[in-house]
């Protein structure tokens, strides 16, 4: 039985379909997976056995009638990011201990409607503020993946590190993730799972709990590209409660999947060549450049000149954003409340550097004060004009090629707690992501290879606004061409 | 622009984040560290560019103003800290 687990996404909704084995079975089987192994990977805040067990009768009783969604009976784990009706929904943070949503976000409403099944709430950096998963206040998830040389616990990466651990050691078939700076593809790449991020407007922000609007997006962290497919069409739809939802049809990106490649042009752009960057990441990235080239892609350097201003941009921007999205935090409505105060402020002040925690309370600060009187236009305004040049620099290229290809992150996972000293550390590990979500461009980590270390490498295909098809189908020839079947040695 | 214990004083009182004496100098020096670091696009030449606030190259959607839900008053006070006949019930401010 606990094979079922091992299954792709597509592979078990084919399965279900068959009725080779029902989604109860599925779904128990999952839930097994999870008590054995949870208590050491962390990846699950809460399990929602009961719901999971209704949903998936209900699924195996529209299955048996010849009936059924895209995503019928098919049990996912959905980051505590989106809101949940009548189940916890924290973002990781104390500030929204014991916060049930009386809604649910449209992307969770949009895979019930499709007929999947809930695990459970996944772990997360607080408020999706972190690339380690070091900040949630549930505690660090693990990294199923281990390196040869070394024992030490290794972070799945953030802040989606509980999606990306749970489908990397077969605790889903597939998850929920979001992703403002990188938080889909840096996970993906350090767990050999894959991660996508779609052009912002795509998936509904309604119900995700806010970091930086401008930036946040929903994506899926799954076993495969075809999953990917699969699992953000059903995440993606318009909707009128979102201002900046986009009115257009969701393809169906299955289609690209397997499609040649022969003629595409991919950019290589020379400015991801950063100081410092490891000979194993170089050959990794020259790797899928001769994959694509002997799939017929044409290869074209080129030139994104502002690539190096994207990080600094995004740690003004990013902070003003939650500056701003965070103030409703005030202990009044919902969320955590002080129980000592002095005055109305001091009860402002105390809920939130209670709820609150470090890293939450780092970013809020830099936000405060680039949007405060004297500062706003120095950086704020600032930042957002180098937004527009590093936006202008994709429009530039577009023109001569029809993808691009980057490594996905500058390193393999790293040991949990080795770069909590230094945030610019830390920072610098979405310096390869961060620059699609300033220009609001769909981009996809592959597993492509592992480290001499044993660990995973992923490559990272950029495409223009809207063109997640070609984006599929470079990242399925990517796929194909590196034959990634590496599975973490189970330590857990 | 180095920011020195009062000026953290000041944007942590603006962010309504508590934030004890002995953590001023500290975190005064973390925040300069990352401002340090942010400098750097002062060598982009920004001339002439209009600030980008959205990567949607559409307009807001506007529509009826109309009332399209409410009374909902359970579920809206349903994770309040505290409650009571259909009010929040929040500590009294004023003497």
């Amino acid at each position: 039985m606990s094979d079922l687990t091992k299954l792709t996404l597509k592979d078990a909704v084919d399965g279900l379909k068959a009725k080779t084995f029902t989604s109860e079975e599925l779904t128990r089987a999952f839930l097994t997976n999870i008590e054995a192994s949870n208590p050491a990977l962390n990846a699950y805040v809460e399990v929602t056995a009961d719901k999971a067990l209704e949903q998936a009768r209900a699924s195996d009783a529209r299955l048996a009638k010849g009936e059924g969604g895209a995503l019928e009976g098919a049990p996912l784990g959905i980051k505590d990011l989106f809101c949940t009706e009548g189940v916890q929904t924290t973002a990781g943070s104390n500030m929204l201990r014991g916060f049930v949503p009386p809604y649910e976000s449209t992307v969770t409403a949009n895979l019930w409607r499709d007929g999947a099944v809930m695990l459970g709430k996944l772990n997360m950096d607080e408020f999706a503020m972190g690339s380690a998963n070091e900040t949630s206040a549930f505690g660090p998830v693990k990294n199923p993946w281990k390196a040869k040389s070394s024992d030490a616990e290794l972070t799945p990466g953030g802040s989606s590190g509980g999606s990306a651990s749970a489908v990397a050691s077969d605790l889903c078939l597939a998850a929920t993730a979001s992703d403002t700076g990188g938080s889909i593809r840096q996970p993906a790449a350090f767990t050999g799972t894959v991660g996508i991020k779609p052009t912002y407007g795509r998936a509904s922000r309604f119900g995700m709990v806010a970091f930086a609007s401008s930036l946040d997006q929903a994506g899926p962290i799954t076993k495969t590209v075809t999953d990917a497919a699969i699992l953000l069409k059903s995440m993606c739809s318009f909707d009128a409660k979102d201002s900046t939802s986009l009115d257009i049809p969701t393809p169906d990106w299955t289609q690209s999947v397997g499609q040649s490649v022969k003629g595409l042009r991919i950019g290589v752009p020379a400015e991801y060549l950063i100081d410092g960057m490891s000979e194993e990441i170089k050959a990794l990235w020259q790797q899928g450049v001769a994959w694509l080239k002997a799939a017929g892609c044409e290869i074209v350097e080129i030139s994104l000149p502002h690539t190096k201003y994207a990080l600094p941009a995004y740690y003004i921007v990013a902070p003003a954003e939650a500056s701003s999205n965070l103030a409703r935090y005030d202990g009044m409505r919902f969320g955590h409340r002080a129980e000592e105060f002095s005055s109305l402020d001091d009860l402002y002040a105390a809920s939130r550097a209670e709820g609150f925690g470090k890293e939450v309370q780092r970013r809020l600060t830099i936000g405060t004060y680039v949007l405060s009187a004297g500062f706003y236009d120095a950086y704020y305004v600032k930042a957002l004009k180098v937004r527009r040049r590093i936006a202008e620099d994709f429009d530039k290229v577009w023109g001569s090629v029809d993808a691009i290809l980057t490594p996905s992150t500058p390193t393999a996972a790293f040991k949990l707690g080795d770069k909590q000293i230094d945030p610019l550390t830390m920072y610098l590990n979405d310096v390869f992501t961060v620059t699609t979500n300033l220009a609001g461009l769909p981009g996809i980590s592959v597993p492509a290879g592992l480290s001499s270390d044993g660990l995973p490498l992923g490559l990272q295909v950029i495409g223009k606004a809207l063109d997640e098809a070609t984006v599929f189908q470079v990242a399925a020839a990517l796929e194909d061409s590196a034959g990634f079947v590496a599975k973490p040695a189970k330590w857990w | 622009m180095a920011i020195d214990a009062a000026t953290v004083r000041k944007v942590a009182h603006l962010a309504r984040i508590k934030t004890p004496e002995d953590r001023l100098e500290p975190l005064a020096q973390e925040l300069n560290g990352i401002l340090n670091w942010i400098e750097q696009l002062n060598e982009v030449d920004v001339q002439g560019v209009e600030p980008m606030t959205s990567n949607v190259a559409q307009p807001l959607r506007l529509r009826e103003d109309v009332v399209t839900d409410g009374a909902k008053v359970d579920a809206v006070l349903s994770n309040a800290p505290k409650s009571a006949d259909g009010f929040f019930v929040v500590p009294k401010v004023v003497d």
